[in-house]
């Protein structure tokens, strides 16, 4: 059963026609793959299911529920969480405190709750810090959780991202190119991460480049190009279709 | 309870320099110290709207003078006690009468029930300014509430009711507890304690919202309001409550001031008050309450004993352009995170 839908959605910056009348559907439980050439839309496709752009046309939906036009912090609550091309850390938050911002969605301490430190949110702030701290040890960076997010490593600072997005106990995480950046090795670490987070019933969406990582982990793959779908299918489906040859080694080998 | 230990450590030294001030013979600094600590109120919320939440604004002033003006004016009308509308203030009991210079009974707004509305006042423009502004980002936001502090110096200054240049005088003493916070010489000590006690209340509040939930949201927004919006932060509510908390605080210091001094005049409203603020602010290590406590109290008192002379606001000016220059995050910045992590 699909679990996110995304029909007919566009979206132009001026005259550029980022995102032109996509459709696909994310399995409920899979691991699904966006690729496509640089400006083929993926990052646009990303910021509006999360709500970061607000779709010009089109529908988003999530378990039956539309998402287009809400705003981000909604759609968070709803439980679509996404991670950033370029690691967003917040630089000036330690790693755990990054993580902690993590539970923002699913916690409930207020304004005036906060000004009056009043007691009942002790508990839960107790309890933010413990849910940061577990989810940071299973993903191996609680020996980081003091120091400053911009002083991390690059493998850090991904993990610690990732780690801030299942803080939010998503039901889809959207993870936008997670293996830039890093090396084999590591890649490899993640792509058995990403099935992890998917054992737990956790549906994944990703953009990515890598594309040995994408065959070896996606059950399906989504193929954009100069912001339209061209090519859906499952990894074997996908190598074999000469459209999406053609568009990654240019337009005579059909 | 570390977080309270700096709260306990600026009570304490509040108590020491009086005690220092009255054993030297020199109290006549406690003037400058008091006035000094209701400016300090207006760089704390400042500094949750900047420091933490990373939003400037140079728009401070301007709600430090509708705070200062909507009290004096109510507290100086000249009611007649047979008027319908004196009558109404006095059902509701917020009448006080005072005397003036020759000894005439007049009759305004209680200066408790003044309070009240200087704040409500303060807090609804600032909800009025806030919900389109806020949305702004960075010179945007600077530039809006920059504007907004400018309508408010030329309201001031071509309003009649309000005193235009002169501003307005004869502003009674506030009365608390038996207590009073005026400028006389017989209050000058219970005025400095209520003054530091207001500060302290307001770094009390600063301190939880700081450590708590919200608190780290609007540090997330200030590393980047994308990022926290997708994490569940609804990034334009906090900054818009910042908004509010830092307007009201700077409201209720400019009614305390004016009450202090008797009297309040536009040059309270001017732009180069509200670059003063984000001086002491960016002076103080910007998301560092205990620096911006030290560098408003310091630069304030330095400022307000008149050592700068004419060039005051040019002093000032000068802080802001070399601490951005060499310190673009502020410049009396804390060894951050390892103790952070703690808190």
């Amino acid at each position: 059963m699909s679990l996110l839908q995304v029909r007919d959605l566009s979206h132009s910056f001026g005259g550029l026609q980022a995102v032109s009348e996509v459709d696909f559907d994310v399995a409920e439980g899979g691991i699904t793959a966006l690729i496509g050439p640089n400006g083929a839309g993926k990052t646009t496709l990303f910021n509006l299911i999360s709500g970061v752009l607000r779709p010009q046309a089109g529908s988003i939906r999530l378990d039956g529920r539309e998402l287009a036009g809400l705003p981000a912090h909604r759609i968070a609550a709803l439980g679509v969480c996404r991670t950033f091309q370029t690691t967003a850390l917040f630089p000036r938050l330690s790693a755990l405190e990054n993580v902690m911002v993590g539970r923002h969605a699913r916690t409930r301490a207020g304004y005036l709750a906060g000004l009056l430190n009043l007691p009942w949110t002790w508990a839960e702030e107790r309890a933010i810090r413990r849910r940061a701290l577990s989810i940071m040890e299973e993903l191996g960076v609680a020996d980081c959780a003091g120091e400053a997010a911009a002083s991390l490593s690059f493998r850090q600072q991904r993990l610690v991202e990732i780690a801030r997005a299942l803080a939010a106990e998503p039901t889809v995480l959207l993870l936008d190119e997670p293996a830039a950046g890093l090396n084999l090795h590591e890649t490899e670490e993640l792509g058995s991460l990403i099935r992890r987070i998917r054992d737990q019933e956790i549906t994944v969406l990703l953009v990515e480049h890598d594309m040995s990582l994408v065959m070896d982990i996606c059950d399906r793959i989504v193929v954009l190009s100069y912001g339209r779908k061209v090519a859906e299918g499952t990894p074997a489906e996908i190598q074999g279709n000469p459209e999406v040859i053609s568009i990654y080694l240019g337009g005579n080998h059909v | 309870m570390r977080r309270y230990l700096p709260l306990a450590v600026v009570g304490l030294a509040v108590v020491g320099l009086q005690l220092a001030l009255q054993a030297a013979g020199t109290v006549y600094y406690l003037t400058q110290l008091t006035m000094a600590a209701f400016y300090c109120l207006v760089s704390i919320g400042l500094c949750l709207l900047m420091g933490y939440a990373g939003q400037l604004s140079l728009g401070q002033a301007g709600f430090f003078a509708i705070g200062g003006y909507v009290s004096a004016v109510l507290t100086t009308l000249k009611l007649d006690a047979a008027e319908p509308a004196a009558r109404l203030l006095s059902s509701l009991g917020i009448l006080a009468e005072r005397r003036d210079a020759y000894e005439n009974f007049l009759l305004g707004v209680s200066p408790w029930a003044a309070l009240l509305a200087a704040v409500l006042v303060t807090g609804l423009v600032a909800l009025l300014v806030g919900l389109p502004v806020i949305r702004l980002k960075g010179h945007y936001l600077a530039m809006a509430t920059l504007g907004f502090g400018l309508i408010v110096f030329r309201v001031v200054l071509g309003t009649r009711l309000l005193g235009q240049a002169d501003g307005i005088g004869g502003v009674p003493p506030l009365p608390l507890l038996g207590l009073q916070v005026s400028g006389g010489r017989a209050h000058r000590v219970e005025s400095y304690y209520v003054a530091w006690a207001l500060v302290l209340a307001a770094l009390f509040l600063a301190v939880n919202l700081i450590h708590s939930r919200v608190g780290r949201a609007l540090r997330s927004i200030h590393g980047g309001e994308e990022a926290a919006g997708a994490l569940g932060v609804d990034t334009a509510r906090y900054k818009l409550a910042t908004f509010i908390t830092g307007a009201v605080l700077a409201g209720v210091a400019g009614a305390f001031l004016t009450h202090y001094n008797g009297g309040i005049g536009p040059s309270e409203a001017s732009s180069m008050k509200s670059v003063r603020y984000v001086a002491i602010v960016a002076v103080g290590g910007m998301d560092n309450l205990w620096g911006t406590l030290l560098a408003g109290a310091l630069l304030n008192f330095i400022s307000l004993r008149g050592y700068l002379g004419s060039y005051d606001d040019a002093f000032f000016a000068v802080i802001l352009i070399a601490v951005m220059l060499f310190f673009p995050d502020g410049l009396l910045r804390r060894a951050r995170v390892g103790r952070r992590e703690g808190g």
